[in-house]
């Protein structure tokens, strides 16, 4: 068996008005449209995929938060319906979906020998986070492909960024183990926004994107910052001052997932492929990959 | 019951599903359970028109939200505990009560919205609760998230626009706060019958609130909910919140008799089942330098002031 590998890293947000705005058949709420940068961007991401040979997803969610270690969905499908609970009318969505369940009690096996607590996720009538939902129908809409979902262990929360930092490279670094031993190709998805302040009021009609900018003007340039950074391919330097850029922005990035990715994939020195940046009800979010194949890396924007 | 208010009495009860899935594990939980099942009778035997819930465990982002399906049903399961089962509901909610409590939020000044979509998915704390004290929903039920951002201001008016409802529609309540005390828990799977609470610490603030509690000094909670967030609250949220709500809902003093039914550890976290029965005495001595509010204005925007 040849050694896995991982092909693409994905930094791709969730708010689930992306979801909203592309009326596909799972949703029931409808939309006049909205956030086309970001959804423009998304689809050429998802063509991008399309191109790419690859066995599974496996993605980063802080909308499953666990504080009793890092949890992994352990059944092969699930099937119900995802509601927001907090943009209820925006999106509900009837999800069908499958999940690599040995990729993923792999990772579970290699992630506690490197000492972190860990549970498999067994339990049939859960009910997947639109975490995963928003950013993997996004990324592929075909839902052709298994997915693993790791939930977000919220040590920002318990102890400090510093120590959660620490624990997703430790996580990052466990998976990457896991999929080197597995021998499956795979797609790396780190869901979250960027700045996190979100407003506390809605548009009567909230694809209204005469109503849609950043909450404030500090989170737009340390999210200019962050995203020149991508660039760059200075990820040692986003990794480090990932502490001060989450406590300045509330950023989403405080559940650790783009940490976890950084550290499975060695820490990227190249650049970043940017798909795009808009603000969601003042939320800062990029789309972002970072392509290991020097061949296929490409400037997008 | 004051004569400005329609609620009988409040309760304040954790959040965790051990008592519920597996009050069998350890002693404590079933007195927890025990706890629940008294409050539950007590429910039964009272006049109640309706159970009104807030809970810690349903955050939300766009102002207030309160649940107004009237059936809600669905199958839950905790995102840390699904190992314990799943939790299948059935609550009636009285959706005359969601739209009316929407409204005077609003009238409040407070961004407020009823959620009625099927499958919406009602938060472990609500679950919890309402199985246990409502089982058979004798009583409708109405349940009020707990915004993420919102302070002292918006939630003392969120509270107080719980009894203007209430007292529009001429309805008697039971009002349910769903919250830990102390809410660090384990950060590893433990084995339940060793289960305690995760420091000495937290077990002294929580008996000192409990103290309180049981002194029926609501309000005096409430002047101190800063101050119990920062010694034993995990920072999810901005706030301790819960007490400010329960003592905007039923009137802002100390004039209850308290009753502690039960306290014990939930992995870590202070539980507690404690009642709040509005009477005519009063007890307390603090000076209340938190300031009373009756109207949302919105945030004060300090940054910008002083740039002209």
């Amino acid at each position: 068996m040849s050694k896995g590998e991982i092909v693409l890293g994905c930094l791709a947000p969730h708010p689930p008005h992306l979801v909203y705005a592309e009326n596909p058949p799972q949703n029931e709420a409808f939309s006049e449209g909205g956030w086309e940068t970001l959804r423009w961007g998304y689809a050429k991401l998802a063509r991008k995929l399309k191109t790419i040979d690859y066995d599974a997803i496996v993605i980063f969610t802080p909308h499953w938060q666990t504080y009793i270690g890092t949890h992994f969905l352990g059944l092969p499908e699930f099937k119900s319906k995802s509601v927001d609970p907090v943009f209820p009318n925006l999106f509900r969505y009837n999800y069908d979906l499958k999940v690599d369940v040995e990729l993923a009690e792999a990772m579970h096996e290699e992630t506690a020998k490197s000492g972190i607590i860990t549970k498999m996720m067994r339990n049939p009538d859960f009910r997947v986070d639109y975490g995963t939902i928003t950013s993997c129908h996004l990324l592929n809409p075909s839902w052709d492909k298994p997915i693993v979902t790791i939930s977000s262990n919220r040590n920002s929360h318990y102890y400090s960024n510093e120590v959660m930092i620490e624990q997703a490279k430790a996580l990052g670094e466990a998976c990457m183990r896991a999929i080197e031993k597995s021998g499956k190709k795979v797609v790396l998805v780190s869901s979250h926004s960027l700045s996190h302040r979100h407003f506390v009021t809605e548009a009567p009609l909230p694809e209204d994107m005469s109503r849609e900018h950043i909450y404030n003007h500090s989170q737009y340039v340390w999210d200019m910052k962050i995203i020149d950074m991508f660039r760059n391919g200075q990820m040692q330097e986003v990794v480090d001052i990932m502490p001060e850029y989450t406590e300045q922005t509330i950023a989403e990035t405080e559940a650790g997932g783009l940490i976890w990715m950084m550290a499975a994939m060695g820490v990227p020195s190249y650049p970043a492929e940017i798909y795009g940046y808009q603000s969601v009800i003042g939320t800062g979010n990029c789309i972002a990959c970072w392509d290991p194949n020097n061949e296929t890396r490409e400037l997008v924007l | 019951m004051s004569e400005d208010s329609q609620i009988l009495f409040g309760l304040y009860v954790p959040p965790h599903p051990q008592p519920l899935l597996s009050p069998d594990a350890n002693p404590g939980y079933a007195n927890l359970r025990a706890a629940f099942d008294t409050c539950r009778k007590r429910i039964e035997e009272s006049d109640a028109d309706i159970i009104l819930v807030y809970s810690t465990t349903w955050p939300s982002v766009v102002g207030h939200q309160i649940q107004a399906l009237k059936e809600s049903i669905w199958t839950h399961v905790d995102d840390d505990f699904h190992y314990l089962g799943s939790m299948p509901y059935n609550f009636h909610i009285d959706t005359d009560f969601a739209y009316e409590y929407c409204s005077a939020a609003e009238k409040r000044g407070l961004h407020a919205r009823t959620v009625e979509y099927e499958g919406f998915p009602i938060d472990t704390g609500s679950v919890v609760a309402l199985s246990l004290l409502n089982p058979d929903n004798r009583i409708p039920a109405c349940i009020v998230s707990s915004n993420m951002y919102a302070n002292r201001s918006e939630t003392i008016v969120l509270g107080k626009a719980a009894n203007d409802a209430l007292i529009s529609q001429g309805k008697k309540a039971v009002i349910v706060v769903v919250s830990s005390l102390s809410n660090r828990m384990f950060t590893e799977h433990i084995d339940p019958s060793e289960d305690r609470i995760h420091s000495s610490k937290d077990n002294e603030w929580n008996e000192k609130i409990l103290e309180f509690f049981a002194d029926g000094r609501l309000e005096d909670l409430s002047q101190l909910s800063r101050e119990i967030h920062g010694q034993i609250r995990v920072q999810k949220v901005v706030a301790y919140k819960p007490a400010w709500w329960l003592a905007a809902s039923m009137g802002q003093h100390n004039n209850y008799e308290g009753e502690v039914l039960a306290y014990e550890a939930l992995h870590g976290s202070g539980g507690a089942v404690i009642q709040l029965t509005p009477s005519s005495g009063s007890f307390g001595d603090k000076e209340f330098d938190e300031d009373d509010v009756e109207y949302y204005q919105g945030d004060r925007n300090v940054l910008n002031k002083g740039n002209d």
